[in-house]
């Protein structure tokens, strides 16, 4: 019995290694040298963060054979790291996370990119996105905030955000439209300084992500306000003075009916098979099941909404009709499209 | 004193046998990537982040730091013997480092940089330890217009520095905001004098603008002047670094200036790039041997170098203390820190105390380790010059090209290296100073970030530069050593006229 299967294992070896591409083809494919991770944005932004966990996890667990390896290309608003992936073609070892600027950069931008020139993979999580004010304001809730901003001159309240044309900008000024009113927008590199600048009290508000702002929420110095979804978010831990995510309530039901989240996705490079694809999406369930996943979703407070494949695409096609009539509203496509 | 204690226990984690060997490690591996062109600190960290998850919280941040701290050290080593700087720090270490290497100096050179250093550090470590939670909020008073006043103090205080004629340095520092304003304007978020190339979009990294303009301009120099390498009669012996530290007490005032410069632009999240100009421009002004600046003066090396360290350390003090990284290195250590379960912000002084002051004993530690890694190998760094040029050449070639290429993994970066390569041959050759350039390079796109940040907060009046204390006294300051030679000038006049009146 031994015997047997110990010749089965010897043939398939050697049938593997004489029938070369022919038989690889067909077996589950794996990579065969390092996968590059692109992120399209800068060092200690939420999308790097996610990405570097998911780095740390594979590595830790010991989830693929081959190393992951974590490149940032930020360049033009994260356009540097799409389009490297967008000339990948057949080229299985590049993966890419993404974030709203998958739609935003190349509407704002015009450079010669579109999801479609991408393999969908799956959809990790979706990211929040919460109004703060400094804790040291009176503003306790979203009206004693809106009619500040009313009674003051039109454009002296800053709101303060990351980058250009780009999700909390989109949602800004979604805002003013919901409430007739004008914010002065003033664009930062990352999250961790929009969040900083509020405790400096440089802006008036911002519409950071919850892992962006959570530090500071702790250490007392913010105070969240409501958050874009449709519903409260699930996390019931106590952050500060016994209130937690959970606590927070919805824009919507605060009068302001604005819903905003944002996509913590990967696609790969162009023209991946079936078998590439399914690897990968095995590769980030796996990921998924670990307790530094759990614990990450946790910290940042993530909308943990898993999809693959079909559903997947179908998500990101609205996503990206509704990012095109926001920012045509907003006016922020490019002049040349 | 609570403190002190904190920092005692500190002391017993960083020294438990295996946080040394981690130590050690790190900062081996640090010089080596501190040397690479390119690959510099925030990749190396980033790279080698993943060997650290298997190690408990404190050893994997005790290497990580330690890698840092030994990518400071081996900055200086190519900036002083090959004129190419490692790191943007390290730019003004060549202004007078490699002239010193040319004249055989590279030993000296080498050891008063490593000894700079870590006297920067150290200082800097010191100040960590002491006004930890009242710098934090310092910081915080730094918004848009005060980051920008910072920016125009570095411009100032290195403005007029060159030799040549003030159109040359005018121009030249023009060319390189030029540079700086290709790719994405982050405030309107449109890409600007990109012409259609999408390779543009990044803009011109400054590192590769830097390798090539210095690098290889140098390559093509020497070649021009008959292939001899100068430099190599350098004193290959353990004894010039004796030598030499008899010598260095005297410029203490330097060191002290330049500790002093580098901490404030390290938490005032300027950086350790302004920081090295910064201090290098008013050393030259103060100095006595002001005029000898950039042929070969020791004290030039000095003061960028204990600045920078002084800025590099600083900068982990509102990564930790606000979740701010000063630095991209420090900004992947953040990301280190948040795998590991600690959350950066007000808090983790508070609650993760083993962790700050393991972190913190292993700065000094890890820069005292440092520091007697890179003096032992002085004689071994200084003995490359020794190395043929026709041999070295093509070698210090490889090692552009693949310190240019591994900025962004992109061969275009090689290609527009060499391009810089020959600008920065032309420029030489024709006496544009290069300096200039590289620093209009490095913080035009930021100078102009905090400027219209600015604006845009105030809606367009210029009073957002004077409108408080902080601001205004940071802009007078700049404008006084804009204005340093004339009122100088004026000075003296007024002392001759009254001593003849």
């Amino acid at each position: 019995m031994k015997r047997t299967v110990l010749h089965y294992t010897i043939g398939a070896a050697v049938a593997a290694s004489l029938g070369g591409f022919a038989t690889m083809a067909s077996a589950a494919w794996e990579p065969t040298r390092p996968v590059e991770f692109i992120i399209p944005a800068g060092t200690g932004g939420g999308a790097d963060q996610m990405a570097r966990t998911i780095q740390g996890i594979v590595t830790k667990h010991s989830l693929m054979k081959q190393p992951m390896v974590v490149i940032n290309k930020s360049g033009g608003a994260g356009g540097e790291g799409f389009l490297d992936l967008k000339s990948s073609a057949n080229n299985p070892h590049k993966i890419i996370i993404t974030l709203s600027n998958l739609f935003t950069t190349p509407l704002a931008t015009g450079i010669p990119f579109n999801w479609k020139d991408l393999t969908p993979v799956a959809m990790l999580a979706l990211d929040e996105f919460v109004l703060w004010v400094n804790a040291e304001k009176p503003y306790k809730n979203v009206k004693d905030y809106i009619d500040a901003v009313k009674a003051a001159p039109a454009g002296t309240i800053k709101m303060g955000g990351t980058g250009s044309k780009q999700e909390d900008q989109i949602i800004t000024v979604a805002m003013e439209k919901a409430t007739g009113t004008k914010f002065t927008y003033i664009p930062y590199k990352g999250g961790g300084e929009v969040a900083v600048q509020l405790v400096g009290n440089h802006v008036d508000s911002t519409v950071n992500n919850p892992i962006e702002a959570v530090a500071q929420w702790r250490g007392g110095k913010l105070r969240p306000l409501c958050v874009f979804d449709s519903k409260r978010m699930s996390y019931d831990e106590q952050v500060f003075e016994g209130k937690g995510w959970k606590d927070i309530p919805t824009c919507k039901s605060e009068g302001l009916d604005i819903e905003y989240l944002m996509l913590r996705g990967i696609f790969m490079s162009p023209k991946a098979t079936k078998d590439q694809v399914d690897y990968y999406v095995d590769l980030f369930k796996k990921v998924r099941e670990t307790p530094e996943w759990k614990d990450f979703m946790k910290t940042g407070a993530f909308n943990t909404t898993f999809l693959v494949g079909a559903e997947y695409a179908k998500w990101v096609e609205t996503e990206e009709k509704r990012h095109e009539t926001l920012m045509k509203e907003a006016d922020f496509l490019a002049k040349s499209n | 004193m609570e403190e002190i204690l904190n920092l005692f226990q500190g002391f017993a984690i960083a020294l438990q046998p295996f946080n040394i060997m981690v130590m050690i490690l790190g900062i081996v591996l640090g010089v080596v990537i501190g040397v690479l062109p390119g690959l510099g600190g925030a990749n190396g960290v980033a790279i080698l982040l993943p060997l650290t998850f298997s190690m408990p919280p404190t050893s994997a941040i005790i290497m990580l730091s330690c890698i840092y701290w030994g990518a400071l050290f081996g900055g200086a080593i190519t900036s002083i013997l090959f004129n190419i700087p490692g790191e943007p720090w390290s730019v003004a270490t060549t202004f007078d480092g490699y002239p010193m290497a040319q004249q055989g100096k590279a030993g000296e050179a080498l050891t008063a940089a490593f000894t700079s250093s870590f006297v920067g550090a150290f200082f800097a470590v010191v100040m960590i330890t002491l006004v930890a939670p009242l710098v934090a909020t310092l910081a915080l008073r730094f918004g848009p217009a005060e980051k920008f006043a910072v920016y125009f103090l570095a411009f100032c205080s290195f403005v007029g520095l060159s030799k040549e004629p003030p159109f040359k340095t005018i121009a030249a520092m023009m060319i390189g905001f030029a540079l700086a304003a290709v790719g994405l304007d982050s405030v309107t978020g449109s890409l600007r004098l990109t012409f259609g190339f999408t390779e543009l979009l990044n803009g011109f990294d400054f590192l590769i603008a830097v390798i090539g303009l210095f690098g290889i301009g140098e390559i093509l120099l020497t070649m021009e002047e008959g292939l001899a390498f100068r430099g190599g009669k350098a004193k290959i012996n353990l004894s010039v670094v004796l030598q030499t530290w008899k010598e260095l007490p005297r410029y203490w005032v330097t060191s002290l200036r330049s500790c002093v410069i580098g901490c404030w632009m390290g938490i005032t999240p300027a950086g350790a790039t302004p920081a090295s100009f910064m201090s290098y421009g008013i050393a030259k002004r103060v100095s006595p041997k002001g005029a000898n600046f950039g042929k070969g003066e020791i004290e030039g090396v000095i003061a960028p170098e204990t600045a920078a360290h002084a800025a590099g350390t600083a900068a982990l003090l509102p990564m930790l203390s606000l979740g701010v990284p000063g630095s991209p290195t420090a900004a992947v250590l953040l990301g280190g820190l948040l795998i590991w379960g600690l959350q950066p912000g007000p808090l983790l002084f508070v609650e993760q105390k083993e962790f700050v002051w393991g972190l913190i004993a292993s700065m000094y530690l890890g820069n005292l380790v440092g520091l007697i890694v890179v003096l032992t190998c002085v004689p071994v760094f200084a003995a490359i010059l020794r190395i043929p040029f026709s041999i070295i050449a093509p070698l210090i070639l490889v090692l552009c090209a693949i310190g240019a290429y591994s900025v962004h993994n992109s061969t275009f970066d090689v290609a527009m290296m060499l391009v810089f390569g020959v600008i920065g041959y032309g420029l030489k050759k024709t006496g544009y100073p290069l300096a200039p350039l590289v620093l209009a390079i490095v913080l035009g796109d930021k100078a102009e970030e905090a400027f219209r940040q600015s604006l845009l907060g105030s809606q367009g009046s210029l009073g957002i530069f004077f409108s408080n204390g902080l601001v205004s006294t940071i802009m007078i300051l700049g404008l006084i050593a804009l204005f340093w030679s004339v009122i100088q000038e004026g000075y003296t006049r007024l002392r001759t006229r009254a001593a003849t009146a």
